[in-house]
């Protein structure tokens, strides 16, 4: 799923080996027939099995796919330019940032029809009014992963993390190691605003995680939920669709947003500037916004779906999933990221480096 | 062998190869380095050249909490673990080169090819086999609880499987692991070839095995040390994946700074000065070697 987000991950490493043995064979196939390509560039395992061949099928057009781990990747390999790409799929703060960075074209709406089927909530977003530049493909929340039989009464605290009272689970506990999704939720801990742009208020978070880094286990790039299952740790901020695929490998594991809220991430669809072929963009984004294909990719990769359309060709035990479509006064409590300028990423990324010194 | 100065239609035929490559791929990507690290960055996506040494100047930042010079005293913990990595291949990978080199014939090329057996996996494959054998529902506790738990009637007691992941030492250990052939097959080049009556005459002379191992050959292979040392010291000091996946929160080497320069922290000329002082320590370690090589010359000839 959406989980594999270091470079060197290693059932990454395995999948995408896989992937490309897979797909050789069928670019061959589809070179000769094929005039037009698309090329998008997507996170890994975070699409449908068939997905890009039935796209091929359907409208000619032949796609080259790649994939990138993490966001901070996919802005470095466009931030000299597009090399290449028609489609790429950054999430929140992300699109903010190439928008204000000049970096993406508006998608021309009348092209996606599909688009018509959304939730009104993703209609529109804080990072991109109107949704001139991005169109949701999947959202979810970032909470704690926990081991069930550890705990008398579930967690219900970023504190038990990285409060004072982490010390109760010291040596069992990860972190992930991005520095702004560490800090954002220390800032929740705290009461403020994960957006927050007083930098009093985020160097008390560094000075939050400074006190209770001594017992936390490690960071985690990708594998926080791979620690829970092999129980080298009881406790891990981590991602709700990772910790949907381990819970179902160990019933012991579970997911829950702390009461103090957490981010709330949207990866969106969107279309580098200087692209080769604006109209397969579109094409390929309509295509995937079909309710029958977003609900085939939902049933693979089990993140949540904006499209009500797709939403209702899904089995009850998704929709009604609790980690997948949390309670709407847990969803009150989150907040989307948002860009905040160069200067506060700078700060949160020294800080954390701070945080790792010593 | 002749002087290059009479066929130098010949040399510049075989030397251009060479000097393409490291063009393109050395001297271009190292200006554009430097330029880069002389640049300063008015946004998320430009750099601008203002011959600016701010970027420098930014690797002298103190921790406002303590004092401390966060990037240098990075770098010198990564100087440390790499001095530490280095001894320990030594240690290891002498008395392997000797077992080797000494063993019969026919064994050496089976022995040598399981020293070099794991160059031929991937650097991560072997890091993540490293954290099977090492985690709690590891190998190395499962066996240890095996055999705890057999000796129930010394009543022992539960067994508390140990962490050994996600400290300092298991990223040593990681590293140790990764470049032990880099110490090995140089050193073992050197033993092969040494001629072995300089060791009977020690030893029928009365000197010890020790004092014949420390005294005569130790310095009869000290150039091989000296290269094995270089070539184990020099990826481990920028080593990346390793103090990722095996470290714990206080396991960050420079190269894990370098990266995120590039990456989450957006900030390419910092990044660039960074990797450009990790080049410097480079050179400067070469250049030391390659001087005390030309001094031991040197006095050799003096000798003579």
């Amino acid at each position: 799923m959406r989980s594999y987000r270091s470079s060197y991950s290693r059932r990454s490493f395995i999948k995408h080996s896989l992937t490309v043995a897979a797909t050789v064979p069928l670019m061959s196939q589809m070179a000769f027939a094929a005039e037009r390509s698309v090329h998008v560039l997507n996170w890994d395992t975070y699409i449908g099995p068939q997905t890009l061949e039935q796209f091929t099928k359907a409208t000619g057009v032949e796609v080259k796919y790649d994939l990138f781990a993490d966001n901070s990747e996919l802005f470095a390999r466009l931030r000299n330019g597009n090399p290449g790409y028609d489609v790429i799929c950054p999430s929140n703060d992300f699109i903010e940032r190439m928008i204000q960075s000049d970096m993406l074209a508006p998608i021309d709406h009348s092209k996606v029809p599909n688009f018509a089927n959304y939730d009104p909530r993703f209609q529109d977003a804080s990072f991109d009014p109107g949704r001139q530049f991005s169109m949701t493909y999947f959202w979810g929340t970032i909470g704690i992963g926990f081991r069930n039989s550890q705990f008398a009464t579930p967690p219900d605290s970023w504190g038990l993390l990285m409060g004072p009272e982490s010390k109760v689970h010291a040596g069992k506990i990860s972190w992930m190691s991005d520095p702004v999704r560490v800090i954002n939720h220390a800032l929740k801990l705290n009461g403020h605003s994960l957006n927050t742009t007083d930098p009093a208020e985020i160097e008390k978070a560094i000075q939050t995680l400074l006190a209770a880094k001594g017992n936390v286990r490690t960071l985690a790039g990708d594998n926080g939920q791979d620690l829970l299952l092999s129980t080298e740790v009881d406790l891990a901020m981590e991602y709700n669709g990772d910790m949907l695929q381990v819970k179902a490998e160990d019933d012991d594991l579970n997911y829950v947003v702390p009461k103090e809220g957490a981010e709330l991430w949207q990866d969106c669809w969107a279309i580098p500037k200087g692209g080769p072929d604006l109209a397969a963009a579109h094409e390929f984004i309509n295509y995937v916004l079909d309710a029958q294909v977003h609900a085939d990719i939902a049933k693979e990769v089990n993140y949540a779906l904006p499209n009500a359309a797709a939403i209702a060709l899904m089995p009850e035990d998704y929709r009604t999933n609790s980690i997948i479509f949390p309670a709407d006064d847990v969803l009150k409590s989150c907040e989307t990221p948002r860009y905040l300028g160069e200067d506060i990423a700078k700060l949160k990324s020294d800080g954390m480096t701070r945080v790792r010194a010593g | 062998m002749e002087s290059w100065k009479r066929q130098p239609r010949l040399f510049s035929l075989l030397i251009s190869p060479a000097i393409i490559w490291l063009t393109l791929f050395f001297i271009i990507p190292l200006g554009f380095m430097v330029g880069l690290s002389l640049s300063v960055q008015p946004d998320a996506t430009h750099t601008v050249f203002t011959g600016t040494l701010e970027s420098y100047y930014g690797i002298l930042d103190r921790n406002p909490d303590t004092g401390d010079y966060i990037y240098i005293g990075v770098i010198l913990k990564s100087l440390m673990i790499a001095a530490i990595v280095t001894f320990f291949c030594l240690a290891l990978g002498y008395p392997v080169a000797l077992a080797i080199a000494f063993a019969p014939a026919k064994w050496r090329p089976i022995l040598l090819l399981l020293v070099i057996l794991p160059f031929w996996t991937n650097l991560l494959i072997r890091t993540y086999a490293l954290m099977s054998v090492f985690r709690v529902n590891g190998f190395f506790n499962n066996i240890l609880a095996w055999v705890w738990n057999h000796s129930r009637f010394m009543l022992l007691g539960t067994y508390q499987p140990f962490d050994l992941l996600y400290t300092n030492t298991a990223v040593i250990v990681g590293l140790v692991y990764i470049h032990l052939p880099f110490m090995v097959l140089p050193l073992y080049t050197a033993v092969e070839k040494l001629d072995r009556s300089y060791l009977e005459a020690s030893l029928d002379l009365g000197a010890g095995h020790w004092r014949t191992f420390f005294k005569v050959m130790v310095p009869l292979t000290l150039p091989a040390i000296m290269a094995g040392g270089i070539i184990t010291f020099i990826p481990a000091f920028g080593a990346l994946v390793t103090p990722d996946l095996l470290g714990g929160v206080n396991s960050q080497m420079i190269g894990n700074i370098i990266e995120r320069q590039f990456k989450a922290a957006n900030n390419w000329p910092f990044g660039a000065a960074l990797s450009l002082i990790l080049v410097y320590i480079t050179f400067i370690l070469l250049a030391l070697q390659s001087w005390m090589a030309s001094r031991r010359a040197k006095l050799d000839d003096i000798r003579r």
